[in-house]
Parts: C-alpha cells; sequence; structure tokens
C-alpha cells in the first residue's frame, strides 16, 4: 500500500544537487520522481528511486543526512478534475495533507500523485474505499 | 593624575611588605574557610605557616576554572552568606557559569582600584562617564559604575546597546568620558562619521574599554573617530571583574596592575614554570586582599609579559603588556567569554544532530558574529521542513541559553565539519584581534 521515498538534507551549496543525482547515477540509481522543498537556510529533497536501500547507503556513507519516509502513490486520472476528485476525498475524509509532488513518467495514462497525508494508513483505507488505485514499490520501480 | 598617590607610588620595598601581610592573611583565611584550598595544602604537606616570603607563593597549588565549576555555586567562597552582598557571573566551560561573591569590602576595594583606573587615564568628579558595558552579572557595567561613583564623576548608567539613544545622551549630558568594549567605541565611532556627525557637538575625550583584546590598530581608529584617547582596561570576574589592571595616559604601554590587591606571575603554560621578566607566558592572580572568594594562583589563560622597568607616570606598580592571546579556546564574542566546550554540552543529547560543531567568528560592520554549524546524523528523521525548522530552532535556543548570546544556526551535512587528527576543529574565528 505504501511505497518509499527517499528523503535528503542538502544544504545550499552551489551544486550539491548535482553531487546528489551524480552519487546516485552513478550507482545505478534511477530516479522517477523527484521534489525539492526549499528555504532560505537548506533544501529538502524527497525522491522516489529504483533502489532504496542502495541509495540510502550510498547517501550515507557519502556525508548525506537521508532517510526513507513511507508515503502513498495514488493513481489520478490523468485529466481535467483528476486530482481534485481524490483531493476532495481527503477533505470529505477530514485528512491533512503533508506535501504532494507527482511522478516523472506516466503509467497506463494515469498520473501518479505522491502523498504525504497526517493520517497515512486511514487514508489509505478511504482512498481504496472510494475505488482509487494505490501503486505498489513493485510497480513504481518498474 | 593619581586617584591614591601614596599607594599608586609606594616604593616597592613598602609595597612588597604589604603584599606578604595580605598573602600571609589570604592564605589563612583560604585554609580555614574553604576545603578545597586546605585539602590542597594539605596534600602537598604545607601549612599557612610555610609562606614566609613573596616567592613562597610558588609552593601554593593552583587554582583553575575547572574549580570554580566543579565548587559551583559557593564553594570556593571564603565568607559566610551574612557577608556576600553581591554576585557576579561569568561563562563557565560547560553549561552552568563560574559565579563570583563579594563582601561589602570587596566591592569598597574594587570601586577603590577601578578609581585608580579612572585616574589613569585623568578621569575624575569634573567628569561624566557614559557606562555602556552591559549591567548585571556580567562584572563590566556595575565594576565601572561603581569606580566611576567612587571617583566622584557623574555617572550615566547607559548599559550597551542602542547606539542612537547613546549619542543623544552623550551630547545631551555631556558625556567626557565613555566606558565599553573597545569594539562597541568603534561601531559608536562609525555611526557617528556614517551621519556627518560634528565631534565639536560632544565633549567627550577619554574612553576606557576592555572586556574584549583588541589591538593597536583599533585603538587608532577608535581614537580618530570619536576624537578621544583611548586606554585599555584589564580584569576578570573570577578576581573581581575590570580594573585588575589599567593602562596610564602618560605611558600608554603596558597596564599596571594594583599590586597592593593582586599579586601577579608569568609562567611557561606548558610546564608552570615562572618565566623572567619580559618573556611572553600565562598570566597567574592571586587577590590578596579579597575576603569573598579569594583565589590563589588562579590560571587566567591568557598570555602577557611583565614589564618591570619604572613607568614615567611615577606609579611603582609594575605592567602587564597588552594581551598578547590566550593558552585555551575561549573566545570574546561581543565582550561575553565563550567556550566551545559550552556548546558540545548545550546541544548534547539533542536527537538527530551530532556532537559535532564548529564556531564561526566574524567580526561585521565592528559587531561580533557567531554563527554556530552543527552536523545532522546520516540518519536523518525527517521528511518535513517544518521539522527541521524545528530542530534548528531548538539547538539555537539551547546555545543562546548557554551562552547568553545571539548565534545563527545552521545545521550542516553530516562529515562536513573539517577535522584534523581525527578530532573536529571546533573554531573559526575570522577576527584580528592581536597585534
Amino acid at each position: 500500500m505504501f511505497i518509499q521515498q527517499l528523503s535528503v538534507y542538502i544544504e545550499n551549496h552551489q551544486g550539491r544537487l548535482a553531487d546528489f543525482c551524480a552519487l546516485l547515477g552513478g550507482g545505478g540509481i534511477d530516479l522517477s520522481a523527484l521534489s525539492i522543498a526549499d528555504t532560505s537556510n537548506f533544501g529538502l529533497i524527497r525522491a522516489i528511486v529504483s533502489d532504496n536501500d542502495k541509495a540510502l547507503s550510498l547517501l550515507q556513507q557519502n556525508g548525506f543526512a537521508a532517510s526513507l519516509t513511507p508515503v502513498l502513490a495514488v493513481s489520478v486520472a490523468d485529466a481535467p478534475s483528476g486530482l481534485a476528485n481524490v483531493l476532495q476525498i481527503l477533505r470529505e475524509g477530514g485528512f491533512s495533507i503533508e506535501y504532494l509532488y507527482s511522478f516523472m513518467r506516466r503509467i497506463n495514462h494515469e498520473a501518479i500523485i505522491l502523498f504525504r497525508i497526517d493520517k497515512p494508513e486511514e487514508a489509505a483505507g478511504l482512498l481504496l474505499k472510494k475505488g482509487i488505485r494505490l501503486l505498489s514499490q513493485e510497480e513504481i520501480a518498474r | 593624575m593619581f586617584w591614591n598617590k601614596p599607594v599608586e607610588t609606594m616604593k616597592r620595598e613598602d609595597l612588597e611588605r604589604l603584599q606578604l601581610e595580605r598573602l600571609q592573611a589570604t592564605v589563612q583565611r583560604v585554609y580555614q574557610n574553604v576545603p578545597l584550598y586546605r585539602e590542597r595544602m594539605q596534600e602537598k604537606g604545607l601549612v599557612p605557616e610555610d609562606v614566609k616570603t613573596l616567592a613562597d607563593i610558588q609552593k601554593l597549588p593552583f587554582t583553575q576554572k575547572t574549580d570554580l565549576r566543579d565548587e559551583y555555586p559557593y564553594g570556593l567562597f571564603a565568607a559566610p552568606r551574612e557577608e556576600i552582598v553581591r554576585i557576579h557571573a561569568s561563562s563557565g566551560t560547560t553549561g552552568k557559569p563560574i559565579v563570583a561573591g563579594y563582601t561589602q569590602n570587596d566591592l569598597l576595594i574594587w570601586a577603590e582600584i577601578v578609581a585608580r583606573c579612572l585616574g589613569c587615564a585623568e578621569v575624575d568628579y569634573r567628569d561624566t562617564v557614559q557606562v555602556a558595558y552591559g549591567y548585571g552579572l556580567f562584572t563590566g557595567g556595575l565594576g565601572l559604575h561603581d569606580g566611576a561613583q567612587r571617583a566622584g564623576a557623574q555617572v550615566v548608567p547607559v548599559s550597551s546597546g542602542n547606539t542612537k539613544r547613546q549619542l543623544m545622551l552623550m551630547e545631551d549630558l555631556g558625556s567626557t568620558a565613555l566606558a565599553c568594549t573597545p569594539s562597541y567605541a568603534l561601531m559608536i565611532g562609525e555611526s557617528l562619521r556614517d551621519s556627518n556627525f560634528d565631534l565639536k557637538r560632544l565633549k567627550l575625550r577619554k574612553g576606557i574599554f576592555g572586556a574584549e583584546p583588541w589591538t593597536e590598530g583599533m585603538r587608532d581608529q577608535i581614537e580618530q573617530l570619536l576624537g578621544i584617547q583611548a586606554l585599555d582596561i584589564y580584569g576578570l570576574t573570577e578576581t573581581m571583574g575590570p580594573g585588575v589592571a589599567m593602562e596610564c595616559i602618560e605611558g600608554r604601554s603596558g597596564l599596571h596592575v594594583w599590586e597592593d590587591h593582586f599579586l601577579i606571575e608569568i609562567l611557561d603554560p606548558e610546564s608552570g614554570a615562572p618565566l623572567p621578566d619580559g618573556e611572553t607566558g600565562e598570566l597567574v592572580i592571586s587577590t590578596i586582599s579579597k575576603d569573598g572568594m579569594p583565589l590563589l594562583r588562579y590560571r587566567t589563560h591568557d598570555l602577557t609579559s611583565i614589564i618591570a622597568e619604572p613607568c614615567v607616570c611615577g606609579r611603582t606598580h609594575r605592567r602587564i603588556r597588552r594581551l598578547r592571546g590566550r593558552t585555551d579556546d575561549m573566545l570574546i564574542i561581543r565582550g561575553v567569554n565563550v567556550f566551545p566546550s559550552q556548546v558540545e554540552a548545550a546541544i548534547m543529547g539533542i536527537p538527530g544532530i551530532a556532537p559535532r560543531y564548529l564556531l564561526v567568528v566574524d567580526r561585521v560592520n565592528n559587531l561580533d558574529t557567531l554563527e554556530v554549524q552543527v552536523e545532522l546524523m546520516p540518519n536523518l528523521p525527517f521528511d518535513e521542513v517544518r521539522q527541521i525548522e524545528q530542530l534548528e530552532e531548538r539547538v539555537r535556543r539551547a546555545i543562546e541559553q548557554v551562552l547568553n548570546l545571539s548565534v545563527r544556526l545552521r545545521l550542516v551535512e553530516p562529515n562536513s565539519i573539517e577535522r584534523s587528527e581525527g578530532k573536529s576543529k571546533r573554531v573559526l574565528d575570522k577576527r584580528n584581534l592581536f597585534d
């Protein structure tokens, strides 16, 4: 039901994001989703990658502070109101979204949105009940 | 100008006789009232009567800042609670400050020696002294205050900060002397220059600056910007506060130590062996007239040398050279003593961060800035910006509480703080404080 997201702290230094990408690339790890939250002092990378454990150890051994966080990968129709419908369900269910971002590629003409929700188990249950498809780790990693 | 000419120009042999008398009385006092001294003397097989000459001081045990920490708060006091009338405090090396206690008589002596210091700067009852040192537990404000009042000056206890208000009062009240840290004096001077202030509107003519190291270059700048003569005052909370030593306007080279109240030694910081006059080493001070918290052979960690040659001013009390550095890693930031180990104590145990940190000290527009970098653990416990900002805030507050100083905090990536020989470098001081 949940998929693992990589969360990585990066300082606001020129080239630091490039270091991050090069490190994963060098390890043969594919990025399938990426978002960066930035503040004046630091950035927080969230990424979905092809090999979580390898990525995590590679990053931690190379001076990054990183961890894995469970998120929901929600399939929404790649059409107007696709995301709005899902958000409406979550609003009615009284859930707060901490953050969301979208997948880089499409799977079966669906758009994939990654959600971090305050009560993930309950939110996932509600979405499934409403017929929304959640993707598994295997589907994400191809 | 002398505040107390008979004492300030006392013949050396009379001064030394007085010193021995007072040293013997102090040794008796601490032996009887302070267990730490008694135990340490007993370990060395010493009794107070073994101090027969001034040179015998070398037999006595040292005291260190760690003793003040271990005996916190009252363990080194040699007077009962009923006789202590004032407490001051300074930074310790961990989370706790070190405290000093003063009896009525201690405060009278302190005011007396600060009055002598003002005399060295030709400041007396005709002057208006603006005290822009911080007031409170810090000894700067109240120390200069009491001394200036004792000298009969009109005291303006404005405390530190708010430069505009300082200038307004300086002009309106006609302040003739300013007492503060040299960096703050420079800041005031630069704000005068930047606002094209006509110095003729001020009556200021003297500055008494201390609580942090400064250079001759800084002195020139301050004197030029403020149109005054700037003099150096030295002291430390442990042995009293400001006023232990002061530069005289006639010599402007070296600070007279009031040797009727303090005995000084210069030692090799490594071996503890005495160094001859003129050689640079660690200044060790013994208080010989304090009742509240006398300290014998206190290791100041300040590097200087003794100038034994007589001074042109006629004072017989020997001088120490302007400070040349520290033997430990203590920093003085905006007049506040800071030990890197205090930061360590503050951040210890906060989850998510490693006990590895770097203090980056700089001086921007004459204001000391302190940035503390703290390393995150490789295992980041967060995935939300808010959580990281909360951690940042928590770490910053913990450090500020211990240091009593505002800091800029940066959480840095794991292993990003440079290490040398396996030990991380803890301080990067970009200021130029010593000649």
